[in-house]
């Protein structure tokens, strides 16, 4: 909530160069959790895959559209 | 002064049914809408005041498309405004006219919720075996493409060749950040594992008229749902279906922009590309973000460089002009985005449906062996699409905290019901909730009432503008009946 409350302000020039430099300092934390964090990821996304891969992304066949 | 920037968008769904011997993708479709149990009124879609085939460039036919008459077999209005039809083979979502971007993203989130509920109610009346699946995508994977198109409210006056100079090269490398990614080419493209976007392969036109084959970049529907003498509709065509919040909202939010500005006479210089088509896949292919391509001039330039200069220009537009805060927003939010795309992209996985998506391929990909044509991985590529919230993988992530939202569920839900305040969808949709029975035909701009009398009563909704609850608001309270309605808007403009 806090990340969208913060969104709330306006992004004019001053401002938005403000929290450029304050984010730069978080980078390469943020990046580091965002691998550790994957395995657990796709531990749950395995719970919800469609069964036999193959067959659904075989027959899942479009017409063109617009 | 640039009009204000109604916008709203029209997606096409990707839909298919598990285990059906004979699956035929209209029944499917209408299947489903028909199944849809919200708000909503059953009427004709009037295409009287519709034609596609008016070109933007001055000429256009009017007899060699013929009209869409099977999707008013199955057409329905919603009382948030928006229409939910069968268009060719897939279901098709177009959002009422929104205020402003975020309104937009909003409304556009507000889709897949319907289309998710009308799938659970299709599903409940299906067979046993059979599963119907509906992905907000826009490619098969398999050279298929349907589309997610942006419309946005221009003023006439501006010629249409400046939108295609300026406009063109924003489209080309803003895709960096609207794509929503998949693995592999399509339509003869060079090959990659993966690209930033769904779209970019089908793409072989700088401007025309079409959009199911030789796509151009610019699309000169001429089709404003409005007053003509004030105003264009942009079909904007060249853009994935997002699901992620801020990416939608950023796609909406940028184009807003650029185009206000570019009304204003804000933009500096086009930049002109030496060969739009093949940068527009390029810059798709291009997972570095860093390759230069050829502006006309003979410089050169990456997407971020080129999106960085819209952006500062867009900055020193709204900074001069009195535009709503929330254009603010956008701009803080591109600049932020610009600056992870440029640091590290995969700092965008919550934000960004091609980096979230390419970070699962490649946990996968590591963790299980796979190689990028395995199905397992063509299978993820789908399932993040999957509008179903309990399997789709974008839902998933939603779920575990994995990526930003802009809206609560409840604004969603909401919106899934109630329409946009501040546009002429607010009629639209209160006539269909007040009085649905009543409505015999319906269209952007023109309501068709049924009172009982001899002749129908036509309601022209020519200006976007109007139509708003402050303005019919309390009219509307204190109507009872379609008939009283059209006595009191009997002396009044829309």
């Amino acid at each position: 909530m806090a990340e969208q409350e913060r969104k709330q302000t306006t992004g004019r020039e001053s401002e938005a160069e403000t929290e450029a430099v304050e984010t730069d300092v978080a980078v390469s934390d943020q990046a580091e959790e965002i691998t550790e964090r994957i395995d657990d990821l796709l531990d749950e996304i395995d719970s919800v895959l469609e069964e036999n891969a193959e067959e659904f992304v075989k027959n899942y066949v479009q017409k063109g559209g617009e | 002064m640039a009009p204000a920037k109604v916008l709203g968008t029209e997606t096409e769904y990707g839909i298919t049914v598990r285990n059906q011997a004979e699956f035929n993708p209209v029944l499917a479709s209408s299947t489903l809408i028909n199944s849809y149990r919200g708000g909503r009124a059953r009427i004709q879609w009037s295409f009287d005041e519709e034609s596609p085939g008016r070109d933007a460039r001055g000429f256009g036919y009017e007899d060699a498309m013929p009209l869409e008459l099977e999707t008013g077999l199955v057409n329905v209005v919603l009382t948030n405004g928006a229409r939910l039809y069968v268009d060719h083979a897939h279901p098709e979502y177009s959002t009422p006219e929104c205020a402003d971007p975020l309104e937009a993203a909003l409304y556009d989130k507000a889709g897949e919720v319907i289309m998710a509920q009308a799938v659970a109610a299709a599903r409940a009346i299906m067979g046993e075996t059979e599963r119907m699946f509906v992905h907000k995508n826009n490619s098969d994977g398999k050279g298929n493409s349907y589309g997610a198109h942006e419309n946005y409210l221009v003023a006439r006056s501006v010629p249409f060749g400046e939108i295609v100079r300026h406009f063109t090269g924003f489209l080309a490398t803003r895709q960096a950040m609207t794509g929503a990614g998949k693995i592999g080419t399509e339509n003869g493209r060079p090959t990659v594992d993966f690209q930033i976007t769904q779209r970019a392969d089908f793409f072989e036109e700088e401007v025309g008229l079409e959009t199911t084959l030789k796509r151009p970049i610019i699309n000169t529907r001429d089709e404003p749902h409005a007053d003509s003498s004030k105003y264009r509709r942009l079909h904007v065509i060249v853009g994935d279906a997002t699901r992620s919040e801020p990416q939608t909202f950023l796609k909406l939010g940028t184009a807003s922009l650029i185009l206000s500005a570019l009304e204003d006479g804000a933009l500096p210089e086009p930049l002109l590309l030496a060969d739009p088509v093949r940068t527009v896949w390029q810059v798709s292919h291009d997972l570095s973000l860093a390759t230069p391509f050829e502006l006309d001039d003979g410089r050169t330039m990456t997407a971020l460089e080129a999106q960085w200069q819209y952006l500062e220009w867009a900055k020193k537009y709204l900074n001069a002009s009195d535009l709503d805060e929330v254009y603010g927003r956008v701009l803080y939010l591109w600049e932020e985005v610009l600056t992870d795309l440029e640091t590290d992209p995969m700092l965008l996985a919550d934000r960004l449906d091609w980096v979230a998506k390419h970070r699962l391929l490649l946990g996968y990909r590591d963790r299980d062996g796979l190689e990028w044509n395995d199905p397992k991985l063509r299978l993820l590529d789908l399932q993040y699409h999957d509008v179903d919230p309990a399997r789709g993988l974008y839902d998933r992530l939603v779920a575990s905290g994995r990526m930003q939202r802009l809206f609560s569920d409840e604004q969603v839900a909401r919106a899934s019901t109630r329409p946009p305040e501040r546009t002429r969808a607010y009629f639209r949709g209160e006539c269909v909730a007040r009085f649905g029975d009543a409505l015999v035909a319906a269209n952007w701009d023109s309501l068709v009432f049924d009172t009982g009398e001899d002749a129908l009563k036509r309601v022209p909704m020519m200006e976007p503008l109007r139509g708003t609850k402050e303005m019919v608001g309390d009219l509307l309270d204190t109507c009872d009946t379609p008939a009283a309605l059209m006595q009191a808007l009997g002396g009044r403009d829309g």
